[in-house]
Parts: structure tokens; sequence; C-alpha cells
């Protein structure tokens, strides 16, 4: 019986052993982290509920089964898709407090989506570019240019919902927005990639450094470029037009007319524009996930890796070297100028503020924590360091100011170390710093890492330009 | 026989070091040539011109009736060089199957939109990859090392793949950068006799930079000998063997008198 059941699942020989190791690991962590959560006033249905999930998850090796690898991606994708209907129910967790909100989630999705893109140029191709909110920045501009009332002298309306039909701008329906992002980043990345990629390591970093500070100064000083008022200097483009399907989806199949009017309740939950737009940055970063992956297994990305490990033998072997890192570039580029187009629409604004040397370095180290060159890594490392700037560190503070501050009036209050509240967001690069420095300390190759990149972490890369001259 | 490549003239000058002077070289299709010389004396500089990782200072190189000088590398190897290093230069962290698909890079057409969308055409592309590149594997003596990195196989293993990624290119003329390097003797004649096969059943031509003599003098149809950059000696291994000018860039001035 037994073993008709292994062959029909087509377990591997070590199924069993593995699936004990890892209940061996999962009742340690989670039997401490599960009585932690239950003194501290989390015990509830929901902990025990998500304790389940995640042990189902985990303690099964179903990477070990045929077809098992998809049980984990559909199962944390069911978790994340119905996320706002069981949000509200979830219980709080020491020090960090609540749950992000779905808000908060539609930011997280959005920056995952980021480092994925960067994932693709740093962890797949090995070119460390520190510029990358250059293309963040271009996506959120396109989008303030064919959905807005920005260019005011011309009228093109085309799918477009949730303005008045009358407005004054060019407006194109969103998703053709998110589109023409993509292309048009992805040609930035060309072009910023033709000079800069003959560069390697060092070098390479200092220019894309390089572009992504000439970025926002072009968005802060671009409402004077050659006579035009390209950017609206620092004011931004706002309003920016919401996604939506228009009446004619909404009256054939339902679908959402316009993502800012809509309201309707489903299984308890209101269903309004946040949700939308959560379910609509879900989709996007499944895209994303979807093109990574098949990128990474195809002729091209064989070519990154080999590129990354050896550029000089991988050029001996064919590879062209300019062609193949404007490729990576492109990818990349594209789908950051996807994120941002999306990411406008959300905030329906876009600012020279947000596109600072900063947030480059803030993608890289979602990229670098998570674990270069691995999916999962990429995407955990993004939420997490996404949440923590949106909510994580402003709870953060909360706890510690109500615990250990002496203007706390609060009845939890230990003791006082500090005598005034301090505002903790506001050492968050310092943080972020700290974590960084924390993670390449004790594990250089990131939290999930790809195999591939924990070996090199471990024996280095060959990469030397010109070999023969050591002779 | 017609020669697949000629060089003429080639001259690398690295500031005032004349590496390469002024070298005339021909390779006769289907043989095995041998470049040797004492340490230093320009063989690798040569043989980097040969597939473009240095652009040469002055000359001419025309391989298979195109000219290939100061061509980029995977032009030069898209023509049909392959080659080995000196030092091994596999991808450590690929598999050994990854590390031949790489060679076949230039001899595969799946662009970045048919990768995404998995066409029905890139699949069986992919497919046949994979099963050549497993054919050259078991071909070049590593028959189910298919999934191991690259950097666990042994030295011998690693020369091995070496030489399999390079013929994954399908090349019509093969380069070998001192292959037998730090092999013992039973590997050292497992390889000649792999060296032979290549040109006798897949009609490959083959350039050997080599040290062993006894490899050099066994398997060469021709040998070339270069001495601080310049060609000083070529012919059969036999004529070699006995040109004074060899025997005194080899042995030193003395060596004739005694």
């Amino acid at each position: 019986m037994r073993d008709r059941l292994r062959t029909w699942l087509g377990a591997h020989p070590d199924f069993e052993q593995e699936a004990r190791r890892r209940a061996k690991k999962a009742l340690i962590f989670g039997g401490v982290a599960f009585v932690i959560l239950a003194i501290t006033g989390a015990a509830s249905f929901a902990l025990i509920w998500l304790t389940a999930v995640a042990l189902a998850l985990y303690v099964p090796p179903w990477g070990l089964l045929r077809y098992g690898r998809w049980v984990v991606v559909l199962g944390v994708l069911a978790l994340a898709a119905l996320y706002p209907f069981y949000q509200a129910n979830l219980f709080e967790i020491p020090i960090f407090g609540g749950f992000p909100s779905v808000d908060t989630g539609v930011t997280m999705l959005i920056f995952i989506m980021m480092a994925l893109g960067l994932n693709i140029v740093v962890g797949y191709a090995g070119l460390l570019d520190l510029g990358y909110v250059a293309f963040y920045a271009m996506g959120a501009y396109t989008a303030a240019w064919f959905a807005s009332q920005h260019f005011s002298g011309k009228n093109l309306h085309l799918g477009a919902v949730g303005i008045n039909p009358d407005s004054p701008g060019i407006h194109i329906s969103i998703w053709i927005v998110l589109f023409i992002a993509a292309i048009f980043t992805a040609m930035v990345g060309v072009i910023i990639g033709f000079p800069t990629l003959r560069l390697r390591g060092d070098y390479l970093a200092i220019v894309t450094l390089g572009f992504g500070e000439i970025m926002p100064q072009i968005a802060r000083n671009g409402d004077h470029l050659f006579g035009h008022n390209l950017t609206n200097g620092p004011q931004g483009i706002n309003p920016i037009d919401p996604p939506g399907f228009g009446s004619g989806l909404h009256n054939a199949v339902g679908l959402p007319n316009d993502y800012l009017t809509f309201n309707a309740r489903f299984l308890g939950t209101t269903i309004s524009n946040v949700q939308l737009f959560f379910w609509t940055a879900l989709v996007l970063v499944l895209f994303t996930v979807f093109c990574s992956v098949r990128l990474r297994d195809s002729r091209l990305g064989r070519a990154w890796i080999a590129i990354r490990e050896d550029e000089t033998a991988a050029a001996a072997m064919g590879v062209p070297l300019m062609r193949t890192k404007t490729w990576a570039y492109a990818a990349g580029a594209f789908f950051g100028g996807i994120a941002g187009a999306y990411y406008a629409s959300f905030k329906s604004g876009t600012f020279p503020d947000d596109f600072f040397f900063n947030i480059s370095i803030f993608i890289l180290c979602m990229v670098i924590l998570g674990g270069m060159g691995n999916i999962w890594g990429v995407i955990l490392g993004g939420g997490f360091l996404a949440y923590l700037n949106q909510e994580g560190l402003g709870n953060i503070g909360g706890w510690l100011n109500s615990h250990f501050s002496g203007q706390s009036e609060s009845p939890d209050k230990w003791f006082t170390i500090w005598h005034a509240d301090i505002d903790v967001p506001l050492y968050q690069y310092g943080i972020f710093g700290v974590i960084l420095v924390l993670v390449m300390l004790f594990k250089p190759e990131g939290l999930i890492p790809s195999s591939r990149r924990k070996a090199e972490f471990r024996e280095g890369v060959s990469d030397e330009p010109l070999y023969d001259v050591q002779q | 026989m017609s020669d697949i490549l000629v060089a003429e003239g080639v001259e690398k000058r690295f500031g005032g070091l004349i590496a390469v002077n002024d070298v005339d070289f021909t390779i006769p299709e289907r043989s095995i040539v041998s470049l040797i010389g004492p340490n230093g004396a320009g063989k690798t500089t040569f043989f980097n011109m040969l597939t473009g990782v240095y652009k040469p200072t002055a000359g001419r190189i025309v391989f298979d009736g195109h000219d290939v000088t100061a061509k980029p590398p995977h032009v030069i190897t898209q023509r049909g060089i392959g080659r080995t290093f000196q030092n091994i230069r596999l991808f450590q962290n690929m598999t050994a199957l990854e590390n031949t698909l790489v060679g076949m890079h230039c001899r595969l057409s799946g662009g970045i939109v048919r990768s995404v969308l998995r066409t029905p055409g890139l699949k069986r592309e992919e497919r046949d990859a994979h099963k050549r590149a497993a054919e050259l594997l078991d071909f070049s003596g590593l028959r189910g090392s298919e999934e191991e990195f690259a950097r666990n196989l042994s030295y011998g293993d690693q020369r091995r793949l070496e030489v399999a990624r390079a013929l994954a290119t399908q090349p019509k003329l093969l380069l070998l950068d001192e292959p037998t390097a730090g092999m013992n003797p039973q590997e050292t004649a497992d390889f000649t006799g792999f060296v032979s096969k290549l040109r006798d059943e897949e009609k490959l031509t083959i350039l050997l930079i080599e040290h062993d003599m006894r490899v050099v003098m066994g398997i060469s149809d021709r040998v070339t000998v270069l001495d601080y950059g310049e060609k000083i000696a070529q012919g059969t291994p036999q004529e070699v063997q006995h040109d004074d000018r060899v025997i005194e860039a080899y042995l030193g001035s003395g060596a004739l008198a005694g």
C-alpha cells in the first residue's frame, strides 16, 4: 500500500528522511515562535491556522514529489491572493505589531517586482547596477505623460477611465500605458547600457551610480527642458488616471469599470480600490516571476551566468558580451518600468523626490538580503524591506516608545530609557545599513541563496580580464 | 591541402615589448599543427590574436576565406575557431552540461521573446541542444558527470570538459593551449589518442600549444617554433628536431658547439 502510494506520487527515495529532518527543524523553530506568540497574547484561531498552513507547506519536502513544487507555489499564491480577506482577523506579532495592511501590501508587491527586475541584472548577469531607480523613474513619468492632464495642449483619449471625457491632456488606458512604459524603459535601458556596459565591475557600478543621480535631477529640473515642460519640476505630475476596464467590460463580465470608484462586498470584506490594486499588483508580480524563471532557464539565462562567472571565457565560447549584457539591462529595465508606471497610477502622482539614489540602494538591498539570483529569496527580501519601510519601522518605533519612553503613559511601559519619543523611521537607512552589514557578515549569500551563488560566495569567481599577462 | 588559416606578418606589442614579431603562419586543413617554444616565446599571445582576445598591432589573419583580424572573440568563434585555455577557465559553478550548452550559444537561436513564450520551435531546439551536449560529454569521456558542477570535477575531467565545451561551438579549427599540462603519462597518452581521433573522425584541424615533446612529436603533422616572438623554424617534427636554431633556443648556444 505504502509503496504503491509512493510510486503514484512519484516520490523521491529520500522523501521520508527529508520530511523527518524538516519536521524536527519546524518543531524547534516553529515551537519557539508559537510559544512566544501565544504568551504575548496572540493566541487565536488565526495563529493556529497560519501555523498549520506554514507547516503543511514546509514540512513535506514537496520538491521531491512529481509536480510537488507546484504545491508550494500555489499554496503561497493562494495565501497572497486571499490576504485581503483574512488580514483583518490576523494576530499581532510582538514588537512588529499587526500584519501589513493591504495598502502596504500593494507597495510591497510593487517593490518586489522592481527587486525581481534588478535581480535579472545583478543576480543573473552579475552587473552591479547602482542606478536602477532611473528605470523606475522612467516608468513613472511615462505613466504621467500618457495618463494625466500634463500635456493639456494635446487631446487624446484612448480607453481611459475615471476621468471627465472632456478633460484635456493625453489619457490612455493604464493597461496600455504599462506596456508603453515597459517598452520605453527597456529602450532607455539599452541606451544607458550602450556606453556603460563596456565597463566591468567597479567602473560599471560608478557609471550606473551617475545615471541614477542624473535621472532625478532631470525630473527635478525638467520643467524648462529646452523650452518644454517635461516633468513639471519639483511639484511633480498629478493626478494620474486610475486603472480600470471601462464600462463595456464592466457591464459584460463585471470587471471593475474604474478602480477608484469601485465598491462591493465579497465574503464579508469590502472590496474597494486598495484590494483591486493589490490583486493587480499580484498579477504583475506573477508575470515578472514567470518571465524571470523562463529567462533563467533559457539560452540567454545560461549566457548571463557564464558572463558572471568568466567574461573572457564566455566571449571565447561565442557569447556576444555587449549584446547579452544589454539584454539583461533591457529585461531588468522592462520590469522596473512596469513597476514604476503602476506605482505612479496607484499613488496617482509622480514626484522627483521618489527617485533619489537611496531608492536604488534600497532595491539592491532587497536583492542582496533575499539572495541574489534566487526568486524566492528576492521576493522575501523585497517584501520584508518594503514592509519595514512602509509600516514596520513605525510599528517598531511605537512599541519602543510605549515601553521605554519617558513620555509614555501606556500601561505596557517597562522603564524609561529615553525621555522624549524617538522617531524610528527617521533612522531607516541606518537600520537598513545595519541589516545589510549583518547579512554580509553572517549570511553573505542571502537568506534564501541559489545554490550557484552560494558556491560563488564561498569559492569566488575567476573573472580576470587579461589572464596570460600573469605569466 | 588548402590552408584553413593564414596569418601574415602578425605583430603584437605591449608598449615597448614586442611579444610577437612579424610571424607568418599557415595551418593546412585537417592537420595537427603544433606551436612550441620556450616560456615567454609569445605562443599564447599569438593564440589570443587568433581568437580575438588581443588585437594585433600589425598583420592580417584570414580564416576560412574571411578576414578575422581584430574581430571580437564571439564573431571569430562563430566563424569556427574554438579554443581551450591554458589555465582552465570553465564556468566553475555551472554543471558540465551547462558548460557545454554555453559553448553552443552561437549555434542556437532562441531570443528573449521566444524564451519567455517557450515556443514549440524553441522547445525542440533546446531538447536537441541538450541531447547534443550529452553526446559531446560522452564523446569526451565525461559520461555520467553531466550534472556535476565543473569545480567538482577532477583535474583531468576539467581539461576534458574544456575540450567538450570548445567542441560544442562546432569549430572547424580547434586551438588547444597546453592541454596536457598537469596530466600524468597515462592521461597524456589517452589525450593524444583523443586529439588524433578528433582529426580523423571529426575532420577537425587542430592547433596545439604544448610543452610535452613526446606529445608534439607524436601527433603533429607540422611544428612551428617561436622564440622571443619570432618564428625560428617550421617543418615536420623530424626537421624541427634537427634544426640548429631550435636546439639553440631550447638548450642555449653552447649546446651546438659540444
